[in-house]
Order: C-alpha cells, then sequence, then structure tokens
C-alpha cells in the first residue's frame, strides 16, 4: 500500500514538474520581446540578428524547438544566460549559498519562536499574553517583508552604528568557509528579518493545532492520572500538535530555496532572488525560467518528502 | 411553579423573536469595538482615497506636482513634515501626503479589485469540484494543491518580465494567487451542504445544477467567503507593495504604497518621514481590515475564536470550517491543510 503511494506521489510531481516545463517554454514564446534583437543589441543589422536568431533555434517549428527544450532540460541543461552567456545551472549553483544559509538559519529561528510563542499562546489561551502574541502576529502578517527589513536597517544598523555602536554591518554576505564569524554577523538581521514574517505563520498554525490536541481525551486522562501539567503539554501535547507544524517548515523551506527574493533584496545577499530580480532588470529569461524550474522542483520534492514523513508519523493518514 | 407560570402567556413582557443568522451576526459585531473601530479606519481610508483628488486641489499640490523651491533643502534633500507638507516632502520635492493619498487609491483598488476577482474564480471552481465531484473534483483540488504551494513571487517575477509591469499585470498576478484559498474553503463547504435535505427537494421539485448551485448553495457560502475576502484584501496589499518595491507593480510616477516605499529606501538615513508614513498608512489599513476581517469571522460563526474576545469560557473545536469533509483527505497535503486556518498561509508574502 505504501509503494502505491508512493509512486502515485511521485507520478503526480512529475506530472506537476512536466506542466511547469511547458508553461516556462510558452511563456518564451508569446513573449513579445525577441530574444535575438535584444541579445543583438541595438545597432545590429538585420543579418546579425538573424545569425542570432539561428544560433538560438528559434527559426525552427515550435514543436521542435520544444523537443530541443525538454532534451536539454532532462540532460540537466538550464540554458544560458542572455546576459554573459554562462549556463544558468551554474549561475544559480553559485548563488546558493547565501540563499541556504539565509533560509536555512532563518528557519531555525523562526521554527523556535513560532512554535514556542505558539505553544505559550495556546496553554494561556484568552490570556493577555495570547492576546498580545495574537496581535503580534497579526502586526507581522501585516507588514511587507522589505518594511520589517528596513526598520530593522534602520534602528539596528543606522541608529547603533551611528550612536558608535556598529554591531550590525549593513549588508553583503560573507562566506562561511571564510570567516564564520563574520557569515551570522553579516546573516543576523536577514534571519531576524525571514523569522519575523514567517514565525507569525508558525504561531497561528502551533497554537491552532495545540488548542485542539488539549482538547483531545487522551490529554484529560493523562492529567487525571497526575501526569505533570509540563509533562503533559511537551510530552502528550506538542508532540502530536507539531506534525503540522513540521510539515509547513518541509515545504517553506522547499519554497524559499527558490528564491528569498525580498529579504535578499533588502540586504543585498546576492543569493537566488536577488539574481531573479537582476534578470529581471536586464530581461534575462533563461535565468528567470531557470530559476522557476529549480523552484518548482524543490517544491515538489519538499512536498514529496513532507507527504511521506506525514504518512510515516501519522497514523491516521489513510494512504490513498 | 404553577401551570400558568410556564404558559407562554405568562412571559408577557419579554418577546423572543426570531432573528436570522446575519441579524445575528450584526448584533454580535455591534458589540465589537475593535471591528468596529476597524471598520471606521477602512472607511475613513476609503473616504479619504476617494477624496484625493479634492484634497490635493484644496492643498494647492498636485500629485507630480514638484516644489523645488520650497519641497526640496539646500543640499537637495527632501523637507521634513510641516505645515505646508504635512508628511514632509519626497525625493523630488514633491508632497508626500498628497502622493500616500493618491498611492492608497492605486493599492486600495489593487487590494479590492485583485480579491474581487479572485473571490468570483474561486467560487466558481470550488463549486464545480464540491458539486460534481469525480474527476473534476479531483483535477481541480490538484490545480488549487499545486497554485498554493508555489512560490509566489518568482511566478510574478516570471510572469511580469514577460507581461511587462502594469496596473493589470499587478491585479492579474494577485488574483491568480488569492484564488486557491477561497476555492479550496467552498469547495468544503459544498460538499457538505450538497448532501442536505433541501437540496435533495430542490432537485426533486426540478432544479438544474446551475440552479441548485448558485441559487440553493451558492447563499450559503457567503459568510466564509466574506471572510476570508477581508483577510485577502489586506494580503493582496502587501503583496502589491512587494511586487511595487521590486519593481514588478505599479511604475511610478503614478504612486502606489509600495512604489513609494520603494523610493523611500534610499533615504532612510536622511528622511525618517518618507518611510514611515506610508508605511504606517500601509500598517494602519492592512491592520483594519484583518482586524475587521477577525471580527467578522467572529460575528458570523461564534464557534471560532478571535483576538479581543471577552466571551470566555467557549470551548473550541476547529474544523467546522475549512475542508471537514475532505472524502479523499488523506493526501498528504489536503489533510496537512485540513486544520489550518483559511487565512493562515495566504496572508504571509514570502521573505
Amino acid at each position: 500500500m505504501f509503494r502505491r503511494f508512493l509512486i502515485r506521489r511521485v507520478l503526480l510531481g512529475v506530472v506537476v514538474l512536466w506542466l511547469v516545463t511547458l508553461g516556462t517554454f510558452f511563456m518564451f514564446f508569446v513573449a513579445p520581446g525577441d530574444p535575438a534583437r535584444t541579445l543583438a543589441g541595438r545597432q545590429a543589422t538585420p543579418e546579425q540578428v538573424d545569425l542570432i536568431r539561428r544560433d538560438l533555434g528559434l527559426d525552427r517549428p515550435i514543436l521542435v524547438q520544444y523537443g530541443d527544450y525538454m532534451g536539454r532540460l532532462l540532460h540537466g541543461d538550464l540554458g544560458k544566460s542572455y546576459f554573459n552567456g554562462e549556463s544558468v545551472g551554474k549561475l544559480v549553483a553559485a548563488d546558493l549559498p547565501p540563499t541556504m544559509s539565509l533560509v536555512l538559519g532563518g528557519a531555525v529561528l523562526w521554527f523556535l519562536v513560532g512554535v514556542s510563542a505558539g505553544v505559550l499562546s495556546a496553554t494561556r489561551a484568552r490570556s493577555l499574553l495570547d492576546r498580545a502574541m495574537t496581535f503580534l502576529a497579526l502586526a507581522g502578517v501585516s507588514m511587507p517583508t522589505f518594511v520589517i527589513g528596513l526598520l530593522l536597517l534602520y534602528l539596528l544598523f543606522f541608529q547603533l552604528t551611528k550612536a558608535g555602536l556598529p554591531i550590525f554591518p549593513p549588508d553583503s554576505y560573507v562566506d562561511l568557509s571564510e570567516n564564520p564569524a563574520e557569515w551570522a554577523r553579516h546573516l543576523i538581521l536577514p534571519w531576524i528579518t525571514l523569522a519575523t514574517v514567517q514565525a507569525a505563520t508558525y504561531l497561528r498554525l502551533t497554537r491552532g493545532s495545540m488548542l485542539d490536541v488539549l482538547g483531545e481525551d487522551y490529554i484529560r486522562t493523562a492529567r487525571a492520572k497526575g501526569v505533570p501539567e509540563r509533562r503533559v503539554i511537551v510530552r502528550h501535547g506538542l508532540r502530536s500538535a507539531l506534525t503540522p507544524v513540521v510539515s509547513q517548515l518541509g515545504v517553506d523551506v522547499g519554497t524559499l530555496i527558490g528564491g528569498v527574493v525580498v529579504t535578499e533584496s533588502v540586504f543585498g545577499l546576492g543569493g537566488v532572488g536577488q539574481a531573479v530580480v537582476q534578470a529581471f532588470v536586464s530581461s534575462d529569461l533563461p535565468v528567470i525560467m531557470g530559476v522557476v524550474l529549480i523552484t518548482a522542483a524543490a517544491v515538489v520534492v519538499a512536498n514529496l518528502l513532507v507527504d511521506v514523513a506525514y504518512a510515516f508519523l501519522d497514523a491516521r493518514v489513510r494512504l490513498a | 411553579m404553577t401551570l400558568t407560570e410556564i404558559r407562554p402567556e405568562a412571559v408577557p413582557d419579554k418577546v423572543i423573536a426570531g432573528r436570522s443568522p446575519w441579524a445575528l451576526a450584526w448584533a454580535r459585531i455591534r458589540t465589537d469595538k475593535v471591528a468596529l473601530l476597524s471598520a471606521v479606519v477602512v472607511v475613513l481610508l476609503l473616504l479619504l482615497a476617494a477624496a484625493a483628488p479634492l484634497i490635493a486641489q484644496w492643498s494647492g499640490h498636485g500629485p507630480d506636482d514638484q516644489f523645488r523651491d520650497i519641497g526640496i533643502t539646500d543640499q537637495g534633500l527632501p523637507v521634513p513634515p510641516n505645515g505646508t507638507f504635512w508628511f514632509g516632502t519626497d525625493r523630488l520635492g514633491r508632497d508626500l501626503f498628497i502622493r500616500v493619498l493618491y498611492g492608497a487609491r492605486v493599492s486600495l483598488t489593487v487590494g479590492v479589485l485583485s480579491t474581487g476577482l479572485a473571490a468570483m474564480l474561486g467560487v466558481a471552481v470550488g463549486l464545480l469540484a464540491g458539486f460534481y465531484g469525480g474527476v473534476v473534483d479531483t483535477l481541480l483540488s490538484r490545480l488549487m494543491d499545486v497554485v498554493l504551494s508555489f512560490p509566489y513571487l518568482i511566478f510574478a517575477i516570471a510572469v511580469v518580465s514577460i507581461a511587462g509591469p502594469s496596473l493589470t499585470a499587478t491585479v492579474g498576478v494577485i488574483s491568480f494567487y488569492s484564488w486557491a484559498a477561497i476555492a479550496r474553503i467552498v469547495r468544503g463547504q459544498t460538499l457538505s451542504i450538497k448532501e442536505r435535505e433541501y437540496v435533495e427537494a430542490a432537485r426533486s421539485l426540478g432544479a438544474g445544477d446551475a440552479r441548485i448551485m448558485f441559487v440553493d448553495i451558492l447563499p450559503n457560502l457567503l459568510a466564509p467567503v466574506i471572510v476570508l475576502v477581508t483577510l485577502l484584501v489586506p494580503a493582496a496589499i502587501v503583496f502589491e507593495s512587494t511586487l511595487s518595491y521590486l519593481g514588478l507593480g505599479i511604475v511610478p510616477p503614478t504612486p502606489s504604497w509600495g512604489n513609494l516605499l520603494s523610493e523611500a529606501q534610499g533615504f532612510y538615513r536622511v528622511a525618517w518621514w518618507y518611510l514611515t508614513f506610508p508605511a504606517g498608512t500601509l500598517l494602519l489599513a492592512t491592520l483594519a481590515f484583518n482586524l475587521l476581517g477577525d471580527g467578522i469571522r467572529d460575528a458570523i460563526d461564534p464557534r471560532t475564536e478571535r483576538l479581543f474576545s471577552r466571551r470566555r469560557g467557549i470551548r473550541r473545536r476547529r474544523g467546522g470550517k475549512s475542508g471537514s469533509d475532505d472524502r479523499q483527505g488523506g493526501q498528504g497535503g489536503e489533510a496537512r491543510r485540513g486544520g489550518e486556518e483559511p487565512s493562515g498561509r495566504m496572508n504571509t508574502m514570502e521573505g
């Protein structure tokens, strides 16, 4: 049964990915701009444009081009950047370290903060603390990420530096292998920014899930037989309440690897997300489409892993 | 206790009136100070946005007028708030107050329009999926799953890089981002409503599929849809500002809250007002919509709980609202999100 479930899920993932490739391919075609002309530059003669067009294979029938495109994708070739001719795969790979550092570090932070706040909120439901935290969570989702980032930059970088306490650097990224301490120092503000936005969701999710679980009969049983409250909450409550939260974590990390566009842009970290924005500015379609594909793949894989983990963790999930 | 006492006529003063669910909801929301205050803020912002041209005329500052003499300091920097420029000026010496008001027109239009479109699409898809079930349902539900799990900003960048940034592209991208959440809720509700006796009665009276869907089922879906729409509007406003911040949304000189903030980011060290006022207005709007949505949800469905409610001790059980009757609910995706608040994931823009 489990194997059937797994096969179905994998097939679904493949179908989704195929749809995405179809989408990206047709986006190339409906694109109003002519890539060859863009690439050739303003002063190019029609002959030069034609040459480039032939070079890119843009003069051939659509179906042939689609076949080529899929063939290249299956060989792991995501195309070349219009801008500097480098392979998209290589470009993205080079941009991964800052993105991974940002997302993974941020994930640890938002998970810890979100879950503990959610548990506190749920165990003291309707208290002042609960309301304060729910309100903060609401404020968190009411504010655009870049505003939070700019606010942190203003308060913690600009004002502190002005006051003679240059604890936080303005922006840029330092590689982990170069200097771990600087790496962390440069990432603290981005981590907080990302975590503020995400923790709000996790607070709500944990709180809801926790309240559900705490209403279950077995919690009452545990209390009745004299299990200490702390243990009831952590061992009996949190353990099962965490399942949906952990699933969400898997999906979110998968999604964000594809580009933490805003946080990277605000802090100039130069990851995948910022690369996409730059590609947009220079109309570098292959890079954008390449990142879309990689992101889609990351999301599909993350969803798959989460579903499988879910089926393992929660016996109540029926495998269909 | 004598017999006269328990006869209905024996209770002459208090008439127990039958009240419709809407009347009940209205009665509840009327006592909810936070929701009322939020409603006032929303209405006020809408009025200010509508009156922006009048205010501009009255102050003599058009949205694009550059006051190079009094609106810019000798160093070429924006002027702080004063009697002439209530919110200060921007980098070109334009009146920031007027620009924030004009920005409200664009941002609120985008928020309301894209949510409206999303609601129409979401209700239609959700009704179809829930009503017909089977293959239709499986296909549409998978589509919702894909849309809900897709990283939106990347998708938006891809679309805008081809279509070019514009108001239409912004609204399109945001509606496409929002409809699936509505469709999911509508589908779940439709699944349970279509089994009710009155639907059967309608069918036996000869009502067709379309009539049953739109006349018999749809009105019963209004409550959750209204709640979700109120919560999606602020999400759309935040989304617009993010798109515009990245240069993918509303293109200057047309002001929107997003592109005002985008312009302001280079000036946060020298002109605090430049970032503060647009950000503050945006936060006021999104918070008001979110709190109002929470209030409406509480009024329509008292079982759910929310912020600042004075009614204590209500035992709360979830799952009445979303995806409670997923028939193939075992498949991770749906089971996972089944218990989530309608707004839970939607409001979060990626980092």
